[in-house]
């Protein structure tokens, strides 16, 4: 068990990177806590398995280091730093059978029979594998691979860290639950850092108490679900979580005050320093109102999504959806939205710049 | 009623045309030249099984049938483990993965009668690079027309030469396809390289290896080409592989009814011996 630190931490691709586009990760400051359940969240290419293959020790980062407990441990081999790696297709022996596959990292480090008998038949019971540790590994469902798969990393004692990249891509959808729900209780169990990596935001949202939200190569925000949905700092957070994504409106300024059109928004508080550069207001759907009167705009699209309507509108030439209770109007029809006013917020080159109102208050 | 649609016979029909003009046809010939003395002229004597008798009860039989086992099973032990070997260390990326594909591929581009001749040549006592290097530089007795144990070499070293190739590409193939999560898994579960190569690379390449031993074991077996135009079954008979001896019988000596009968022997084995091989190795892929 270890807290893990990044420092500075860079990496490219290329062996002598020029411009910062060069970097897969620029320049990352991070700690993880121990015991703590992290999500790395991010789209396709944003460098969250550059950076999970860091800490695990795969690749040798260009800039940076990586602590355990202050210890460096940047040029250290996988095996020698004591983590485990879920893949995102499972891996396992497959001329082993379950026990041996469970067995192997312990016997590979010459842990004698007695502690790997009682290891291997402890981290069998927490899996619910028990039954099926005299098969070969190689007839097993997927998502029994992938829980073997895990199971090869839980089964060392003094394991600092478990990554999981993208685990459950290849298991059916009405397992993934069942996995996911028994990772949450592996992690209450065994009380090790977990690091899980996913593009989904639902897996991201519902195993982790952190979630690190990366894009680019860069950390946008770190937070607790809560705080990634109602207060992104990032426009890129407010679009990638939630569905659909927050709206964000061009504006202009005036006064301390935020136009979008000629029509005044009322932003959540005070507009931090002096903003120069692209404006805009950000405003989840959950917030967005149909009224009596406010903004003027044309609906545009009425999807049914189950318990919500969405309704998408044109306004000043933008789209703005909101989720209303309910049918939502003809498509077509004039409508006045209304923006609640502690939910609305500027952000100013992306990044948030209103006062939030616990701040203020 | 039923109506049944005829037109699908006229899909196979092709196939059919195609097995029956180059395997049923050719071998019924055969079945029919086994059972048969003839002398030419059409003319033909019923012989019952008598060829088959004489032939299982002959030694030189079970001589061929024992170099031919000989031959194959060396060049087997030799050419798998060896290309093995080579494809581990070929590059799996880079400039140079395409040159060592090319180089690895050159051999088995060459005419098998030109094998033959080339390592006729190069081993040749007097002119042969190899053969003359051998004899007046280093001094060692080499002359594979005259010592059955330096035509073995000989032999074995030209199908090496010519055949580990395709063991190289088949494994290479197999081992290309091994996703780096299982080596960066092995590296976290403080797997040696044995381990490595014992686990995740032979299970892997398994499926390819199959085909490569069961490619090379029928070929080897009806070998006749190379060893025909590098020693011709010599000295005496220590080179008369089976297909030497078959090809003796028929065109040499004329003797087209036990050839016939050797012929189908010779065949039955190279299947029954292929299918055990197959049979066993995919066995456990069923359960």
């Amino acid at each position: 068990m270890a807290k893990i630190t990044l420092s500075k931490l860079r990496h490219s691709y290329y062996p002598t990177p020029k411009q910062p586009s060069d970097y897969a990760l620029k320049e990352i400051d991070l700690d993880w806590n121990d015991g703590g359940a992290y999500a790395l969240l991010g789209p396709s290419g944003c460098g969250k398995s550059t950076l999970l293959n860091i800490i695990s020790g795969l690749l040798v980062p260009s800039e940076g280091q990586i602590l355990f407990d202050g210890k460096d441990v940047t040029e250290l081999a996988p095996d020698k730093r004591n983590i485990a790696q879920v893949f995102q297709f499972p891996v396992i022996y497959d001329t082993m059978t379950v026990y041996d596959n469970l067995a192997f990292p312990l016997r590979n480090r010459g842990r004698d029979e007695e502690t790997v008998n009682k290891r291997v038949m402890a981290i069998a019971e927490m899996l619910e594998v028990t039954d099926m540790l005299d098969t070969k590994a190689a007839g097993l469902s997927p998502d029994n691979k992938q829980k073997i798969s895990m199971g090869r990393g839980l089964v060392r004692e003094d394991v600092n860290v478990v990554m999981f990249d993208e685990p459950l891509t290849v298991i059916d959808p009405h397992l993934k639950w069942k996995l996911r729900s028994k990772l949450k209780e592996l992690h209450q169990r065994i009380k090790a850092t977990m690091i899980y990596v996913t593009h989904d935001q639902t897996e991201a949202l519902t195993f982790a108490d952190q979630v690190v939200v990366m894009q680019d190569g860069e950390v946008v925000q770190i937070g607790t679900p809560v705080e990634l949905f109602e207060r992104p700092a990032h426009t890129f957070v407010g679009h990638f979580i939630g569905s659909p994504g927050m709206n964000v409106l061009p504006c202009t300024l005036s006064d301390g005050q935020a136009y979008f059109g000629d029509q005044l928004v009322a932003l959540e508080g005070a507009i931090i320093g002096e903003p120069s550069g692209r404006t805009e207001i950000g405003i989840r759907p959950e917030f967005v109102t149909l009224a009596a009167s406010g903004l003027a705009a044309t609906v545009s699209k009425v999807s049914d999504v189950g318990r919500h309507t969405v309704v998408e509108c044109d306004a000043n030439g933008s789209k703005i959806s909101a989720i209303i209770d309910g049918a939502g109007p003809e498509k077509g029809s004039p409508v006045f939205l209304s923006f609640q006013q502690n939910q609305t917020r500027l952000y100013v080159d992306g990044w948030i710049a209103t006062q939030s109102q616990e701040a203020q208050s | 009623m039923k109506t049944v649609n005829q037109k699908a016979w006229f899909f196979v029909l092709p196939v059919l045309v195609l097995v029956a003009f180059n395997a049923l046809i050719p071998m019924m010939t055969v079945v029919n030249y086994s059972v048969q003395e003839t002398f030419g002229n059409n003319v033909f004597l019923w012989q019952g099984l008598d060829w088959f008798q004489q032939l299982l009860t002959e030694e030189r039989f079970y001589k061929a049938l024992g170099r031919q086992f000989m031959f194959t099973g060396l060049i087997l032990i030799i050419e798998i483990p060896l290309g093995i070997a080579i494809a581990l260390a070929m590059p799996r990326q880079g400039i140079w993965v395409p040159v060592c594909l090319v180089l690895m591929a050159l051999p088995m581009l060459i005419p098998w009668n030109v094998v033959g001749a080339m390592w006729n040549i190069f081993t040749l006592p007097d002119i042969g690079l190899l053969g003359y290097f051998l004899n007046n530089v280093l001094g060692i007795q080499y002359d594979m027309t005259q010592d059955p144990i330096a035509a073995w070499i000989t032999i074995i070293t030209m199908d090496v030469w010519h055949w580990t190739s395709l063991v190289v590409l088949l494994a290479y193939a197999g081992l290309v396809s091994i996703p780096d999560a299982y080596y960066q898994a092995a590296k976290i579960d403080g797997a040696s390289n044995w381990s490595v190569f014992r686990f995740i690379q032979l299970p892997k390449m398994k499926p390819v290896l199959t085909i490569a031993i069961l490619l090379r074991f029928m070929d080897s077996f009806n070998i006749y080409t190379e060893p025909f135009v590098l020693t011709g079954g010599g000295p005496g008979n220590s080179t008369t592989l089976l297909s030497i001896d078959l090809v003796k019988r028929a065109l040499g000596q004329f003797d087209l009814g036990p050839a016939a009968a050797m012929s189908l022997i010779y065949f039955a084995i190279t299947l029954l011996v292929s299918w055990l091989f197959y049979t066993l190795m995919t066995k456990d892929d069923l359960n």
